[in-house]
């Protein structure tokens, strides 16, 4: 039962509206849609990871049995179609802006990775467009590549685009030079650091998959995709792309399979879909194969960085200096180059008090896929730097670990940190403590002894993350270089017989959006949650929205859908106060009934809803009839969710094989609508995380810029028999800057949990640092590298 | 190229269709009946998101060509809720929160049905040891285990 006396509101963990039909084999994935008339869409892709294009000749595929089209880059040139775009232009540090290569749908003239878009094949079955799309003759002229983060820059490195110097996007710069060099000269211990935050592909379980279908009749547009933003899809295929108007291209995103980030963005096949629909006059169906997602779906990750703390003699930090440079892929992505920088440098102070830092980030273009957000999207690796180099720091100056990072907490706020965030609320200590006591901190001593008698070796590690979510406000967004608002939209409409449409421009793939919304409608209303219906992902129903991303659904798009339901209950007091004959200052409205104070008159919401659409008794010369009622909400600030993760792991020596024996997170969220599903979210971030640390990591060959890991055989997922059971808390301190109080949860597992294993991992084994991912062969070698000496003895 | 008919049962009904001899089952089920609720989640017979039931037993059907399941009693996700009532491992999913996104929902539920059949009162270890062949990239897996341990005892009372 909630403050409202509501069962199904704030804080219940009410079983999800959507499962019924996940459940039973109901949900509408986009593959699922066929439409009448429906050809299919091949591609073909570059099988080299740098080449020119000297000829295309589909005449062979062009005869072979269904095909109805082959199109390439020059039909797409022919069509003065736009390319795709990167909607935040970041400026290097001399005030130049960052280098954006031109990035058409269907390849021109080159291709600069293997899996580019070179041509489409459109046939009658998906059989014959996949067997013709091997007929396609293409005349490559192979180039020289690089596929290496750290060496894309250095003279004599192959160019990916022959415009592009060094391969340097942009040199990005953040915070104070000199108050930090100046740090570093009275740091009484400098502890540095090299690491990799090795790069990952996404893949959620649905691959990506579009119908484009174009009506001759009416001119209009319709393109079914694996989108976490349709409103942003259509944006971008309108005004870039140049595919048809806003107003004569719907976008729908049904049911979708997990996102992480990678459904974010806006890609080829996508636009080739819809453009091509037309120029065939069929729907054209396209759904990507695993191969294909591993070689196009955006990856993630991939930093190079350097870093420095100074710490004085009490271990308190001084001064953050961090030299990163971050892979862009072959070419700019939807927000790849707000990732390494406003998502990563702003997140540098974590928890702690440390007044200057100083971050540099080199953004460089590799022959590889494009790399943009993924789950947390930048604030992994800035937490992944800082907590590895706190740990490293705790071991140099021989420092409890806990006690120095509680030595360095932020303990006032709102504080400003050195790197232009202001955090509103926190309160670190809290969540450190609960998870020290679940952690069964005291203890570990005696666990470790234990685990040493039986030959093993056991190790724990820290992770004290803070992170920022629903991306905002737009203004300050909008000057630091973004190219879309970060408000959220929300319209709640009443129907005559009182039941509840709410549109949210936000995108459940996962989240279950169709249960919280409706509990925040549900409290606030006073509606019953079967009478509430969710609605999202389809631009011809919903006014606008910016999507799901950020975890900012939660904070921006439920804030959006309160203010939205507030109008409902001012436009419904003014109804009751001219029906009841009182004055609207005197009409309270609660747990859906509205009252005249002080008397028995009363009228719930549905009947204010029946006398707005019945409008026989009612003022209609002050008032609309209706009850439907739209809001933007625009945030004020970022919410900052933040917490500490422990991990516990134990390794056996001989095999190097690592298991998580215990996995404590703590996390404060700020208010929690429903805590089932926030623990999902938790237990799923934390899975990624721990993929990360331990399992998955991207691999090109260094000479052809083959992707090594290119299917499920190749690239670890996490499995079932991988991963713990997890041990999961809440602390809370409320936003305080949105009507909820609530501050997103859904990249918090996977921003917490890597550094926290790594340093569990380093721990047990008794060294300083290890890569991700720690797989028993680098254990392994980690540990065969501590006896070395003493074998030599 | 030349098609073929093939004949099975599916969810009790019995079906006939021409399809090319190199269907997969997937694509039968899929494409041909249009049971969508069977996905494809990989090329490589990893993910498990394709698990049906071929006479009783968990079978990837995106491994196994629609014509090598002539014949056979076929059992796809649409098909385990019977009179509108959610099958106990359907429940126990929706109870213990146990899917997110949904889509290796169908074929975890079908693994864990079958995983039930051969191990009726499994435990953590057990359960996680036997969803080895089924990916889900939402949940972390912990509830889907907590799922399959609380449907395994309502299957058995
Ligand atoms: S689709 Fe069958 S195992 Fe992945
Ligand atoms: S619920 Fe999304 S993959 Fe399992």
């Amino acid at each position: 039962m909630t403050a409202t006396g509501n069962a199904e509101g704030f804080g219940a963990s009410v079983k999800r509206k959507e499962d019924q039909r996940f459940l039973t084999g109901k949900g509408n994935y986009t593959d699922d849609i066929n439409r009448r008339g429906q050809s299919y869409a091949h591609f073909v892709r570059s099988p080299h990871a740098h080449a020119r294009i000297r000829g295309i000749d589909a005449s062979a595929a062009l005869a072979m049995p269904g095909v109805l089209t082959v199109l390439t880059g020059q039909d797409v040139a022919a069509d003065k179609l736009g390319g795709l775009i990167c909607g935040w232009t970041i400026h290097s540090k001399d005030g130049s802006p960052m280098k954006a290569p031109a990035h058409p749908i269907l390849a021109l003239d080159e291709v600069r990775f293997v899996g580019d878009h070179v041509a489409v094949v459109i046939a009658e079955t998906a059989s014959q467009a996949k067997d013709a799309a091997e007929a396609v003759a293409v005349d490559y002229d192979v180039l020289p590549a690089v596929v290496s983060t750290a060496d894309a820059a250095k003279p004599g490195s192959p160019l990916v685009h022959a415009d592009v110097p060094s391969n340097l996007c942009y040199q990005w710069e953040l915070g104070d030079k000199a108050a930090t060099e100046a740090a570093f000269k009275n740091a009484a211990h400098i502890v540095s650091l090299d690491l990799v935050n090795n790069r990952l592909i996404p893949n959620p379980m649905e691959p990506r998959a579009a119908v484009g279908d174009y009506d001759s009749g009416t001119g209009t547009f319709t393109l079914f995709t694996t989108s976490q933003n349709p409103h942003l899809a259509r944006l971008v295929l309108s005004a870039f792309v140049g595919i048809a108007p806003e107003h004569k291209l719907r976008v729908v995103a049904p049911d979708v399979g997990g996102g992480f980030g990678s459904k974010i963005f806006i890609y080829s096949e996508e636009a080739v879909c819809v453009w091509a629909a037309k120029k065939v006059d069929r729907p054209v169906k396209w759904t990507s194969d695993r191969s294909e997602a591993f070689l196009s779906d955006a990856h993630g990750r991939d930093h190079v960085s350097h870093a420095e703390l100074a710490v004085d003699a009490e271990g308190r930090f001084l001064g953050l200096h961090v030299r990163t440079t971050a892979a862009m892929g072959a070419y700019l992505h939807t927000f790849s180059a707000a990732v390494p920088t406003y998502l990563y440098g702003t997140l540098l102070a974590g928890q702690y008090t440390t007044p200057a830092i100083y971050v540099e980030v080199d953004a460089v273009f590799t022959n590889t896929a494009p790399v943009d957000a993924y789950r947390g999207a930048g604030r992994p690796e800035a937490t992944y730097l800082l907590e590895r180099i706190v740990e490293c720091a705790a071991r140099d100056l021989g420092k409890d670990p806990a006690e120095l990072r509680r030595l360095n907490f932020i303990r006032k706020f709102p504080y400003a940190t050195p790197v232009a965030l202001e955090y509103d609320v926190g309160d670190f200590d809290a969540s450190m403590d609960r998870a020290l006591e679940l952690a069964e901190y005291s203890t570990f001593p005696a666990r470790k002894a234990e685990a040493a008698r039986r030959g093993k070796l056991r190790g724990i590690g820290f992770s004290a993350y803070i992170e920022a979510c629903g991306l905002a406000p737009s203004r300050v967004a909008g000057a630091l270089g973004a190219g879309v608002g970060l408000f959220e939209s929300a319209q709640v409409r009443f129907n005559p017989t009182g039941n509840v449409q709410v549109f949210t421009g936000c995108h459940s793939h996962g989240q279950g959006h169709e249960t919280t919304y409706a509990q925040l409608v549900s409290e606030h209303l006073g509606v019953s949650l079967d009478n509430i219906e969710i609605i999202h992902g389809d631009t011809a129903q919903v006014q606008y929205g910016l999507g799901t991303y950020g975890s900012r659904s939660g904070s921006v798009g439920g804030s959006a859908i309160i203010k939205a339901a507030d109008k409902i209950i001012a436009k419904g007091r003014k109804i009751v106060a001219y029906r009841m004959e009182a004055s609207v200052d005197d009409i309270e409205f609660k747990a859906g009934v509205f009252k005249v104070a002080g008397t028995d008159k009363q009228m719930t919401i549905a009947e204010v809803a029946f006398n707005a659409y019945v409008p026989h008794n009612y003022p209609l010369e002050e008032l609309e009839p209706g009850l439907d009622e739209n809001a933007f909400y625009d945030p004020q600030n970022f919410t900052f969710p933040s917490g500490t993760h422990i991990c516990e792991v134990e390794i056996d020596p001989e095999t190097g094989v690592t298991q998580i024996v215990k996995f404590t997170a703590v996390d404060d969220f700020g208010r929690i609508i429903n805590p089932m599903i926030v623990h999902g979210q938790v237990h799923g971030g934390i899975a990624q995380g721990i993929g990360q640390a331990m399992l998955e990591g991207c691999h090109y060959d260094e000479e052809t810029g083959q992707l090594i890991t290119g299917s499920f055989m190749d690239y670890c997922m996490p499995r079932a028999d991988d991963l713990p059971n997890f041990t999961i808390d809440a602390t809370e301190t409320a936003c305080t800057h949105n009507p909820i109080g609530v501050k997103g949860c859904g990249e918090a597992g996977a921003i917490g949990s890597p550094p926290a294993v790594i340093n569990a991992v380093t721990d047990a084994i008794g060294i300083r640092h290890m890569d991700m991912p720690a797989t028993p062969e680098r254990v392994w070698r980690a540990i065969q590298s501590t006896r070395l000496p003493r074998a030599a003895e | 190229m030349s098609s073929i008919t093939i004949s099975m049962s599916v969810n009790g009904k019995a079906v006939t269709a021409a399809a090319e001899p190199r269907t997969l089952l997937v694509e039968f089920l899929r494409e041909t009946l249009k049971l969508t609720g069977t996905h494809v989640g990989c090329d490589t017979s990893q993910c498990g998101a394709c698990v049906v039931h071929v006479d009783g037993k968990s079978v990837k059907s995106c491994t196994m060509l629609a014509a090598t399941a002539e014949g056979a009693a076929i059992t796809t996700i649409e098909g385990l809720a019977k009179d509108g009532e959610l099958h106990p491992m359907q429940a126990a999913f929706r109870e213990h929160h146990g899917l997110q996104c949904g889509f290796c929902t169908p074929g975890m539920v079908m693994s864990a049905v079958d995983l039930v059949s051969r191990h009726p009162n499994p435990d953590e270890h057990t359960v996680r040891e036997q969803l080895e062949g089924n990916i889900c990239r939402c949940t972390g897996y912990h509830n889907i285990v907590k799922a399959v341990i609380a449907g395994a005892a309502a299957m058995r009372s």
